[in-house]
């Protein structure tokens, strides 16, 4: 299993890379229960392979503002992951972080950030990111290490790009998991891409006796 | 008023006056606007990477800035513009986030502007005007009649080039 087409995966490929991407998923829910101290609930990944087309569409299209936060990959595995949330998502967050209670959290409209809310963001994202990661990590006993996160808010069309590109370079489509979290009343809505370049996808699977 | 044609992501598109081209939400990626004043045949194009050569999977040629920009003069001609009267305005090549470290993965907005503009040269057509890099995200409308290119980024002002 040296080379991977992602345009030709066999399912048991996809469902392997499928299954580190739920496992992923439910340690950084963890990561983000533990962090804002209140239960936190999360429907069953959506794990899919889309068209560079399609990808914006998964957020209301290539011009709805989202919060992209992203860390590059070194060690064994090379690439890099990001964490993105809708910008009304990310604000509750925060919200509920900085101690506000969750109705108010709710009401609150402005979606301005403040340099408070943006490290604050940086460090949601630095934690889901490492939990899943680490998760990826002790799967596949490879070697992982991240960057600091890198964060960024605009359009979903040029936040989505910076992955897509990578992708490109293997293939015409992307492979996103899409998390939804619940906390309580509030709903939240998460999305992972995970970017190993093709060397490492190769390694990932062959890690796991593929 | 025409209608607007929406470009996708390494995608490309042509079409005559009155319709309009758009294409939304660009990053790293690079939008190229073509024109044929006289005819007023525009064409756009939006290309995700610099060198069809680099890469093995060269199905989509409206990926790469190179192949994409022979494609689109070719479809442009098919339906009646002269190459020599094209001229080019180009957007995007942003770098979405600010990585510290030189890494090179990081520098793809740089590169496919670079990628364009070199394969535009090589093909003489002019640019007329561009506004790229920095690091927002632009969606861009070009007019078929006007020739004008609409460039909204969040939080700042539209402007026409």
């Amino acid at each position: 299993m040296g080379n991977l087409d992602l345009d030709q995966m066999d399912s048991v490929q996809f469902d392997v890379l499928k299954e580190i991407g739920n496992i992923g998923a439910g340690n950084a829910t963890t990561a983000l229960s533990k962090l804002i101290r209140s239960k936190v609930d999360m429907r069953v990944p959506k794990v899919e392979l889309l068209g560079f087309q399609e990808l914006p569409e998964i957020v209301g299209g290539a011009e709805t503002v989202v919060v992209g936060i992203l860390v590059t990959l070194e060690g064994d595995i090379n690439g890099m992951m990001m964490f993105m949330m809708e910008q009304n998502c990310a604000k509750k967050v925060v919200n509920i972080l900085m101690g506000m209670q969750t109705e108010e959290a709710e009401k609150t409209e402005e979606i301005e950030f403040d340099e408070m809310s943006l490290s604050a963001l940086q460090e949601i994202g630095n934690i889901i990111a490492g939990a899943y990661l680490s998760s990826l990590s002790s799967l596949t006993s490879l070697l992982i290490t991240e960057s600091v996160p890198y964060l960024s808010i605009d359009m979903a069309g040029a936040i989505l790009s910076v992955p897509a590109i990578e992708f490109g370079k293997l293939g015409d489509k992307a492979l996103l998991i899409q998390s939804q979290f619940l906390e309580d009343s509030v709903e939240l809505n998460g999305y992972f891409i995970l970017i190993p370049t093709l060397e490492s996808y190769g390694k990932i699977l062959s890690s796991l006796g593929l | 008023m025409g209608k607007m044609i929406t470009v996708g992501m390494a995608d490309l598109k042509v079409c005559r006056a009155p319709d309009n081209l758009t294409t939304l939400g660009l990053g790293s990626c690079v939008g190229v606007a073509l024109y044929d004043p006289a005819t007023m045949v525009s064409g756009m194009l939006h290309c995700m990477l610099p060198d069809s050569k680099r890469i093995t999977n060269q199905q989509n040629i409206a990926k790469f800035a190179d192949t994409g920009l022979d494609e689109l003069v070719r479809q442009m001609m098919s339906i009646g513009a002269m190459r020599s009267r094209l001229v080019a305005k180009i957007a995007g090549g942003a770098q979405m986030f600010a990585f510290s470290s030189g890494n090179d993965m990081m520098r793809v907005g740089d590169r496919n502007v670079e990628a364009v503009k070199a394969k535009l040269m090589q093909m003489r057509i002019r640019i007329l005007a561009e506004d790229t890099g920095k690091n927002y995200g632009r969606t861009i409308e070009f007019y078929s009649e006007t020739g004008k290119l609409l460039i909204k980024s969040v939080g700042k002002e539209k402007k026409y080039i």
